[in-house]
């Protein structure tokens, strides 16, 4: 079982008083995308690929006991949750299982509409360390979105037996976000990932996600010419270039979001304006 | 040839596509796209569909979807066990 | 810059780029993932999928062995869940429903309560909650977790590979078999379960026929039956074994009626292009075994008992007033029982099935407990026993209710078997296709297509049977 901080009724309120110089600046676009922030400190994500343990993670952190089937689709909704440590509230979602976030399925939408318009103050990318490759497929468009991520290397365990080494810190400095190696089936790593999760959340770490640089020069050029108008159109609009890249896509959520001014919601926000600057930030601990 | 006509065991690099739209992304999504390599895994009782290892996943592909998936087959042997 | 100026300007941007720069996009993409995941990982062996896996993956999804495991294993399952609920049920029984009932009577009545009061709570109430914890847990109690075992092994999508070729024919998405085994579950997961379907068309198709999938609150009523009236047609040593047998044929009656019914719809009302299909099939994880048994006693056993408590006491209480105002001289229940007899006794079943399936709309899961305590109550009017039957009855078990009480033939169980796998998805389920189709013509196409299916095919059965002169 996880650690000593852990498990906390689910959905309860934070036990200790909360985090005044934290609380959650987006509870409006939360609120609309249908998350009940009520008295939590942080909002953290739980996203990643079918079958890879997504739902144990998100039980292991939570206490809550969702039935983990091993099968693509098992979680085609989003699950809720809530956890403390360190005296902070933390409501968990656990985001439907997918292979992209690129694709127009509902299921993509729920999980893109919610890391981009959610903005969660840190996302748990759950991954499979027997298919690094593929799941880093998912990790490297999230990263697109948002800086704010953890990557869980989840199934340790199973990736040893099949004889698979990963370099973990090589790894991390890769992608620019902690990676904590964990069996979430044994509990086996839950304390370093909370570690992270809480590092990461109250910006106590600087990340740095690694950009993917598109092969065609084109694309590249007309990406930063559009995402450096969406900069002025929409201050302090975080992940410009995703949303520049959907617009060139010509994706309907994303244009409508221009046209209505949601967009710029995101950038105003309640407490401050950009995600990682505008936090109570301490320089890179580690 | 295409990848419904893949032997089994053997390997083969996918070269193209030749779906569009929405179908043709969700394959990519599955991490089938041009230069990745391919290798027919086992097939339905029921003779469909098929189940290829594709980036260490075992993806199940009916045979007209396979159709659509060009490949250049490895003239090795067949696929290493 | 304007908000729509912006859009032009990224259409002029779009329009500068090369047709497949999408597909660009993705490749990028994964020509990063490729080269940090080499640069990261090192394999001791070549081998790309585990050889236990690789083998196993070979007979489940061999030709003749394939179907073969696939029957043995949920034969064994239902098997298991009969021959090992027998004895828990019994004890159960005897504690709260003859033991518990009569107690807790001869309290109320030595404390003076009046006797409409101690009817509503103890003969309508509490009896109704005894018996769905007598007739529902055990079974209940085994089935989940062997089933959850099943699923969390990685099995369930080898059977969605080894039956994909019958939905393809169906004209059926690939997923459905999915969503389908969701069902088994619970109806209502299983319709939220096909929003892994992109497609609309295929996507009712799987939402109108994922009512065939048996659910939680049906399977007691099949284990019942088949234990009470087919396993008792064999010799005891083998009565267990027939009565999952049939268990196990209705369910695949339930898969044939699924590919069947979607086959019909994609040819008619829901006509269209099968579209794209995969699945992944992941490797297979040795399910833990205590937290299996624990999250499957929680979440659904426990899950599913909670619900029919509660719908069972408030329903409890609607039989006992329906069994017991009376009106000209007899029961509501007992007029309305005498309306629906006709047409119950024409489909093979009895007027006080079809008030009982009425009055447990909420939930399938109160069935059998409703269909006993009105067949106890009404049995001695309707079949010409006498008065106070129901005390006498008080002490027998379901079986001789049924038979002596309710004159129930073999047919009555078969077509309660079918009826039960056919008939209407229960409120919370129809609820959730509302929810997910906002369509009110879906919904009611949902609800009312199996409804007819369900008198439809008992009908045909009873009339077969009767033609031939079984019964």
């Amino acid at each position: 079982m996880p650690g000593p901080e852990l498990p906390t009724a689910p959905d309860a309120g934070p036990a200790h008083g909360a985090c005044t110089s934290c609380a959650i600046y987006n509870s409006a676009n939360l609120r609309k995308l249908g998350v009940e922030t009520g008295t939590y400190d942080y909002v953290a994500a739980v996203a990643g690929n079918p079958n890879t343990g997504k739902s144990t993670v998100f039980n292991a952190l939570t206490g809550l006991r969702q039935h983990v089937g091993n099968w693509p689709g098992k979680t085609v909704a989003r699950a809720e949750g809530g956890f403390h440590y360190h005296g902070h509230g933390y409501k968990l979602v656990d985001l439907p299982g997918t292979y992209s976030l690129l694709s127009t399925s509902n299921d993509e939408e729920i999980a893109r509409d919610f890391l981009l318009f959610g903005r969660p103050d840190v996302t748990i990318a759950v991954v499979d360390a027997t298919r690094l490759e593929r799941n880093l497929n998912l990790v490297l468009q999230i990263l697109q979105i948002t800086d704010r991520v953890v990557v869980a290397l989840n199934l340790m365990d199973e990736s040893e037996r099949h004889g698979i080494t990963i370099d973990v810190r090589h790894l991390a400095r890769e992608l620019g976000v902690p990676v904590t190696p964990m069996a979430a089936r044994k509990g086996q790593g839950v304390p370093e990932l909370l570690e992270s999760v809480e590092q990461v959340a109250r910006g106590t770490v600087a990340t740095r996600a690694h950009r993917v640089k598109h092969r065609d020069p084109r694309l590249e050029r007309a990406v930063d010419v559009l995402a450096g108008q969406l900069q002025q159109t929409f201050p302090g609009l975080p992940s410009t270039r995703w949303v520049a890249l959907r617009l060139l896509e010509g994706d309907p959520g994303t244009e409508q979001a221009v046209r209505d001014g949601t967009l710029g919601d995101l950038g105003r926000g309640i407490a401050g304006p950009e995600a990682t600057s505008a936090r109570p930030t301490g320089t890179a601990a580690r | 040839m295409t990848l419904d006509e893949l032997r089994p065991d053997h390997r083969a690099t996918v070269v193209a596509l030749e779906i569009r739209g929405v179908q043709r992304r969700r394959l990519m999504d599955l991490g089938l796209l041009p230069g990745t390599e391919v290798r027919v895994d086992m097939t339905s009782p029921l003779g469909d569909p098929t189940a290829y290892l594709v980036r260490d996943a075992l993806i199940a592909l009916r045979r007209s979807q396979a159709r659509a998936v060009h490949i250049e087959v490895h003239d090795d042997e067949p696929g290493r066990r | 810059m304007s908000n729509a100026h912006l859009l032009d300007h990224a259409a002029r941007l779009r329009d500068d780029l090369p047709a497949d720069f999408q597909e660009g996009i993705v490749e990028s993409i994964y020509s990063d993932a490729a080269a940090i995941s080499s640069s990261t990982v090192s394999r001791d062996s070549q081998r790309a999928r585990l050889t236990a896996d690789r083998l196993l993956d070979r007979a489940l999804t061999h030709r003749v062995w394939g179907f073969a495991v696939m029957g043995v294993l949920f034969f064994a399952v239902f098997w298991f869940t009969i021959a090992g609920a027998a004895g828990p049920s019994g004890l159960l029984y005897t504690l709260l429903v003859e033991g518990g009932h009569a107690w807790l009577r001869d309290g109320f009545v030595a404390l003076g309560s009046p006797g409409w009061l101690t009817g509503i709570v103890i003969d309508g109430a509490y009896l109704a909650t005894a018996w769905v914890i007598a007739v529902m847990l055990p079974p209940m109690a085994i089935f989940f977790p062997l089933f959850t075992l099943l699923e969390d092994f990685g099995y369930l999508p080898r059977v969605a590979f080894n039956l994909d070729r019958l939905f393809s024919a169906a004209g059926a998405h690939g997923k459905q078999s999915l969503s389908m085994m969701m069902g088994y579950g619970c109806n209502a997961a299983g319709v939220t379960a096909t929003r892994i379907i992109d497609s609309r068309r295929e996507r009712l198709i799987a939402i109108i026929t994922n009512n065939f999938s048996i659910c939680n609150g049906r399977w007691p009523t099949l284990i019942l039956m088949g234990t009470i009236f087919i396993g008792a047609l064999a010799p005891p040593a083998l009565g267990s074994v027939v009565a999952a047998g049939s268990v196990v044929a209705v369910a695949v009656v339930g898969v044939l009626t699924t590919l069947l019914v979607s086959w019909g719809l994609s040819k008619t009302v829901l006509r269209g292009q099968t579209s794209t299909y995969s699945l992944e099939l992941p490797p297979y994880r040795p399910p833990q075994l205590w937290r299996t048994l624990h999250t499957s006693l929680i979440d659904r056993t426990l899950f599913v008992l909670r619900r029919a408590i509660l719908m069972a006491a408030p329903a409890g209480v609607v039989i006992w007033l329906l069994s017991n105002i009376t009106v000209d001289a007899s029961s509501i229940a007992a007029h309305v029982v005498d309306a629906l007899d006709p047409l119950g006794l024409a489909l093979g079943l009895n007027g006080i099935i079809l008030l009982a399936y009425i009055v447990a709309i909420p939930a399938n899961e109160i069935i059998i407990p409703t269909i006993l305590m009105l067949t106890m109550t009404l049995g001695s009017n309707l079949f010409g026993a006498q008065d106070g039957v129901m005390l006498e009855l008080g002490s027998a078990h379901t079986e001789t209710v049924l038979i002596q009480a309710g004159g129930w033939t073999l047919l009555t169980a078969i077509n309660l078997m079918l009826f039960s796998l056919l008939h209407n998805p229960c409120s919370t389920t129809i609820l959730t296709i509302w929810n997910e189709t906002k369509s009110l013509k879906w919904t009611t196409v949902a609800t009312l297509l199996p409804l007819t299916l369900a008198f439809a095919v008992t009908f045909l059965t009873a009339t077969t049977a009767r033609l031939a002169g079984w019964i």
